[in-house]
């Protein structure tokens, strides 16, 4: 026994250590203090996806953290949406995501699109957490109650009940035009969501 | 047991010594940044970096450089953006700070197109540089941002770090003023 516990420690220790190495793949930004969770690294993707390019995209109706309720469905007919799922309010990556979405405003009007925010967290949480961000030219849905009932139907709810870090777009007819499941520790590049969004006008 | 106990605290030494390095303060030097040369005539001449290829910070032809870590991504790199600028007019309207204090700032994790996104949405006169896979975020400490870095650069060519702060830019006059000192140009 004694034996045997020796080359299970140095096993251990090496792959422990391998991950101290591992770099970090995000900044944080000065604006959120000492608030930001540090998460470590994640398993990349966590979920089993229930839509395809091509597909409806599933209706939804949520709160946003404004006061108002948004559907999907109010826009068809007259803007493309980008759904941008992130997996949790305060922690690294998605704090500096919608900072950069909020600066491109003129790129999504270019390209007759609205963005959607959305995570799991309830409304009280999204509001102190996007307080941080500056005031956000686009609506921040809460999934929260039933839980992540909308990511559940794209398939973007992980095992412990937060969201992937996702990327949807939609057209103007309702249909699914990109998806985008990101890997979790990574904040996805703004050219390739531009490129996408460019292409629905060909 | 006393194996145990010499593998985990080697394991913690050589994380915590490896893992990142230190975040720059007052009199370090530069950990060695290999930028490239902009290809723009304009940032070219402005940095009096002559060629093609990559340079390093201390080969600015400059008595102080201030950098500046920011992301497009940051909520207070977006805020101060206008008013770093203003530090950049103020420099460049005096005669005795023009071509002695230049500026320039590192996109943490940004791409190209991300750095021109935030370069265009601000207007911002100095040279900007991607960081895309956060190589040189590594290497200044992974700093929360932005992270203002003013390096004095010595007439052999040696520098020293005179100056580093996290965020709370105190506006264009009262932060030269500070670098001023700190470098012993005023």
């Amino acid at each position: 026994m004694q034996k045997k516990r020796l080359p299970n420690l140095i096993m251990i220790t090496g792959v422990l250590s391998v991950f101290s190495f591992i770099p970090v793949t995000y900044s944080i930004s000065e604006a959120f203090k000492e608030n930001i969770y540090k998460v470590g690294i994640l398993k990349p993707n966590d979920s089993v996806l229930k839509v395809k390019v091509g597909d409806r995209a599933p209706e939804f109706t949520l709160p946003a953290v404004s006061g108002e309720k948004i559907s999907l469905k109010q826009y068809q007919g007259k803007k493309n949406v980008v759904l941008s799922f992130v997996p949790a309010a305060w922690t690294p990556v998605c704090s500096d995501q919608w900072p950069g979405y909020n600066i491109v405003k003129d790129i999504f009007g270019q390209n007759d699109a609205i963005l959607l925010g959305i995570t799991v967290d309830n409304i009280p949480t999204l509001f102190a957490w996007t307080n941080q961000m500056g005031k956000l030219w686009f609506p921040v849905l809460s999934d929260f109650w039933p839980h992540g009932a909308v990511a559940k139907k794209y398939g973007v709810l992980r095992s412990n009940g937060v969201s992937e870090r996702a990327l949807f777009i939609i057209d103007k007819k309702g249909i699914v035009r990109y998806i985008d499941i990101h890997d979790i520790n990574k904040r996805p590049l703004l050219e390739d969501l531009v490129n996408q969004l460019e292409k629905l006008k060909k | 047991m006393p194996s145990l106990a010499i593998i985990i605290s080697f394991s913690v030494f050589s994380s915590s010594t490896l893992a990142s390095n230190p975040p720059p303060s007052k009199g370090d030097v530069l950990p060695k940044i290999n930028l490239p040369i902009p290809k723009n005539p304009a940032e070219k001449a402005y940095l009096g970096l002559p060629g093609v290829g990559t340079f390093r910070i201390p080969q600015i032809k400059a008595k102080v450089v201030i950098l500046e870590v920011f992301s497009m991504y940051c909520p207070y790199c977006q805020k101060d953006a206008p008013r770093i600028n203003e530090m950049y007019q103020v420099i460049e309207n005096n005669p005795d700070l023009k071509n002695k204090i230049k500026i320039i700032g590192i996109g943490a994790g940004n791409s190209p197109f991300e750095v021109e996104v935030f370069k265009k949405t601000y207007r911002v006169p100095f040279p900007l540089f991607a960081d895309k896979d956060f190589s040189i975020h590594k290497l200044l400490g992974e700093v929360r941002t932005p992270y203002f870095v003013a390096t004095k650069i010595n007439d052999d060519g040696t520098h020293q770090i005179v100056h580093s702060q996290l965020g709370d830019f105190q506006g264009a006059e009262p932060f030269l003023e500070l670098i001023l000192k700190a470098s012993g140009l005023k």
